[in-house]
């Protein structure tokens, strides 16, 4: 039971976000959070306050609501650092757009990302994780796992589905990390200029050449050509598909892998028993809840339990705080693959539900089950203590991990 | 509404809402699946769910709410 004296006063919000302070757990600073559900209030970087929605069920509810909006162009649309804001007069795509828009834009996309097509891209996935784990072995016997494997990997496989040259990847990758990671708006609207040339120059490229089988040749092709999009909807497209195809993986390759080395009798067990694998990735979504503070405007007045979400008021989904709901998952701070943990919002929920959650799935699967066989005495070549991971503001994964074997 | 016949006793999924986002089957494999376009379906000669204890969860699995499986009463 919880002292009321120990509970945050209504004046004095949670400040949104914050650094982990363990990389899979949420921030203890977020515990006021987990103790005021379904609803609470934080503070936004500029000193703004919003909803923090803290309940499963709610958060259910809420994402799935479309009295709440994505498209950050509406005045008054929350940010939880100055980089959100750099990029309001940059065409969006899929996520901060709402429906119809939104609605054409996935049906566009979505025959590219279904459990069938995940499942057809399992050899591929599998022959990239293979290739990079030879290459580990053959410098061994230690790595830096990021640049070796956690990155590599879901590039390659981003790069291969959509048609864009891996070749180019240190560019991408570097505007990448620039446009979710730097705390300076001119370099983030920078990264952005830079991918939206970039993938504009490819765009025509492909639309003057025969078509390819990547979703961006699809795209031009078809899409492109009998006007269902035009050619900045195209880039904006291709943005956010490069980005989150393999920003997002590639953190919880890294993360997932520090946490299973941080829980060995869980490690052993599914060492032991691969068909686990599924599950173990399911469970390593909903503990770990990468994308950690989900935005949405209000554009009605929304009754939640007796409390009312203001048209106009900033809403903060935050997932890690969302996911530790004991309600939903008993012992919710315990890494345990045998409860089910099926409804996580991890991928979010509602009409912006990951486009790519089964292909992550996959890759998660094919990856951290394969470094793990293949490498049987992986683990951390430094003190626990010493490993260093992303600030809270932006997606969570590991800056670096250096492993042995 | 295509698939959303009112039979009784039958799943109904709602095209137009739905995103593809093959929830439903991950969830109950034996009873939805997703079509060319990625949308979700039900395998034939499964539209009542075969008694699979997995529908209900499919149904809760859908982001949007697009899958309705008849109450007990059919």
């Amino acid at each position: 039971m919880t002292e009321l004296s120990e509970l945050p006063p209504l004046s004095k919000p949670v400040a949104f976000p914050q650094d982990r302070t363990c990389p899979f757990h949420p921030p203890t600073a977020y515990d006021p959070l987990r103790t005021a559900r379904p609803l609470s209030r934080v503070t936004l970087y500029d000193g703004r306050t919003a909803w923090a929605v803290t309940g499963h069920d709610t958060a259910r509810a809420l994402l799935a609501d479309p009295r709440l909006s994505t498209d950050r162009t509406r005045p008054g649309y929350p940010a939880t650092s100055p980089r959100f804001a750099a990029l309001l007069d940059r065409r969006a795509a899929l996520l901060n757009v709402d429906d119809p828009e939104h609605h054409a834009q996935r049906r566009m996309l979505v025959a590219n990302f279904t459990l069938k097509r995940a499942a057809a891209l399992r050899p591929a996935i599998q022959r990239i994780v293979d290739e990079r784990i030879d290459a580990m072995l053959a410098q061994g016997p230690s790595a830096e796992l990021v640049s070796a494997f956690a990155l590599p990997v879901p590039s390659t496989v981003i790069c291969e589905l959509l048609g864009v040259p891996y070749a180019d990847h240190e560019f991408f990758e570097e505007q990448s990390r620039r446009m979710l990671r730097s705390r300076v708006p001119e370099e983030v609207v920078d990264a952005r200029e830079r991918l939206d040339v970039y993938l504009g120059a490819l765009i025509d490229r492909k639309a003057a050449g025969p078509p390819g089988d990547g979703v961006l040749d699809v795209l031009v092709h078809e899409r492109l050509r009998d006007g269902t999009v035009d050619r900045e909807g195209a880039i904006a497209l291709a943005v956010i598909l490069l980005v989150a195809g393999h920003e997002t993986t590639a953190n919880m390759i890294s993360l997932g892998t520090y946490t299973l080395l941080r829980h060995p009798d869980r490690l052993a067990e599914l060492r032991a028993d691969p068909a686990l694998l599924p599950a173990a990735v399911e469970e390593l979504m909903r503990m770990l809840s990468i994308a950690d503070g989900l935005l949405r405007l209000a554009t009605e007045d929304i009754e939640v339990g007796g409390t009312t979400i203001r048209a106009g008021d900033g809403v903060v989904f935050s997932t890690s705080v969302i996911n530790r709901d004991e309600t939903a998952y008993p012992e919710p701070d315990t890494l345990d693959w045998h409860r089910s943990a099926r409804h996580h919002v991890a991928f979010g929920f509602g009409i912006h539900q990951c486009l790519g959650q089964n292909l992550a799935r996959a890759e998660l699967e094919i990856a951290l089950g394969t470094l793990f066989a293949r490498l049987p005495g992986l683990r951390l070549a430094i003190p626990a203590e010493d490993a260093r991971w992303k600030p809270g503001d932006t997606i969570q994964g590991m800056l670096e991990l250096p492993v042995t074997w | 509404m295509h698939g959303d016949t009112p039979t009784r006793g039958h799943i109904r999924v709602d095209r137009d809402v739905c995103i593809g986002a093959g929830q439903c089957a991950l969830a109950a494999p034996g009873v939805f699946t997703q079509d060319d376009d990625g949308f979700s379906v039900l395998l034939p000669g499964r539209e009542d769910g075969a008694g699979d204890p997995m529908v209900r969860e499919a149904a809760r699995a859908c982001p949007v709410g697009a899958i309705k499986v008849p109450g007990p009463e059919g």
